[in-house]
């Protein structure tokens, strides 16, 4: 049996363009991202569906919503 | 999701702005907004003052955000990149620290005090209704009105790219953003 690939949505931070301003954390729905130590955000690719919230808020626009498969 | 007191410092800040219209003293407050981040960088080693309790942040959110004043545009790339961010940095606290030199002076009796908000460290303009003659020392009302200056030119600059890009654009260039993510970065070194 043929196992069955999965796509779905997560959202990546460019991590050293980020300016950890805390503005996707505050709108993710699940609380999927946090900012490490004060230098950049990082997604929790468990709890991400890739509702694409934090990459509208995003500022810097550094978040982008890729598509992986599982 | 529900609201922490900290999401209402929005109005502090706008409290800020308009008290400096009808009293320059209270520009002293705004120090808060330089020696908090600071404090909490070094001590702590993170943004929490950007991510939770920054008023202007949630003031440009707010108006831009949800009442609908901002394009919600990306920013141009040149916005996030190091050499802007860093020389913003330098360039604001060079005019910060020649602000600091004219309030000396006054201190010292060379100059008189000017009663004056200098906006976008060009425009002059007249803010003699907010000085009231008292006996408070010349060098202490200049600063008020040097601080009052750099808050006011920050919001109006904040504002603009509020309008153009997104929201929070100010965020991207925020000189104490940019500082207290550059002392985390010390601070932390190569763990992070």
């Amino acid at each position: 049996m043929r196992d069955k690939i999965r796509q779905s949505k997560r959202a990546e931070v460019e991590q050293d363009v980020c300016v950890a301003c805390g503005c996707c954390v505050k709108v993710c729905p699940l609380s999927a991202i946090s900012i490490k130590r004060g230098v950049y955000a990082k997604v929790d690719t468990n709890k991400c569906i890739g509702c694409s919230k934090c990459a509208k808020e995003c500022p810097a626009s550094v978040i982008m919503i890729t598509e992986v498969s599982e | 999701m529900k609201k922490s007191w900290y999401d209402y410092l929005w109005i502090a800040s706008a409290l800020y702005l308009a008290l400096g219209f009808f009293n320059i003293l209270f520009a002293w407050l705004g120090l808060i907004c330089f020696f908090v981040p600071l404090i909490i960088a070094i001590m702590r080693g993170n943004k929490a003052y950007c991510n939770r309790y920054c008023g202007r942040g949630q003031f440009f959110a707010l108006i831009g955000g949800r009442f609908g004043l901002s394009r919600k545009k990306d920013p141009p790339k040149f916005l996030k990149s190091k050499w802007f961010r860093y020389g913003f940095l330098i360039f604001f606290f060079t005019m910060f620290f020649l602000m600091l030199w004219n309030t000396w002076l006054v201190f010292d009796g060379v100059r008189e005090l000017r009663q004056v908000v200098n906006l976008l460290w060009t425009f002059k303009l007249p803010w003699h209704w907010a000085y009231h003659e008292s006996a408070i020392a010349p060098w202490v009302v200049q600063f008020g009105f040097g601080f009052y200056s750099v808050m006011l030119t920050s919001t109006v600059l904040g504002l603009i790219t509020m309008l153009l890009f997104k929201p929070r654009s100010w965020c991207v260039y925020c000189p104490m953003g940019t500082m207290t993510q550059l002392i985390c970065k010390v601070k932390h070194g190569k763990n992070v």
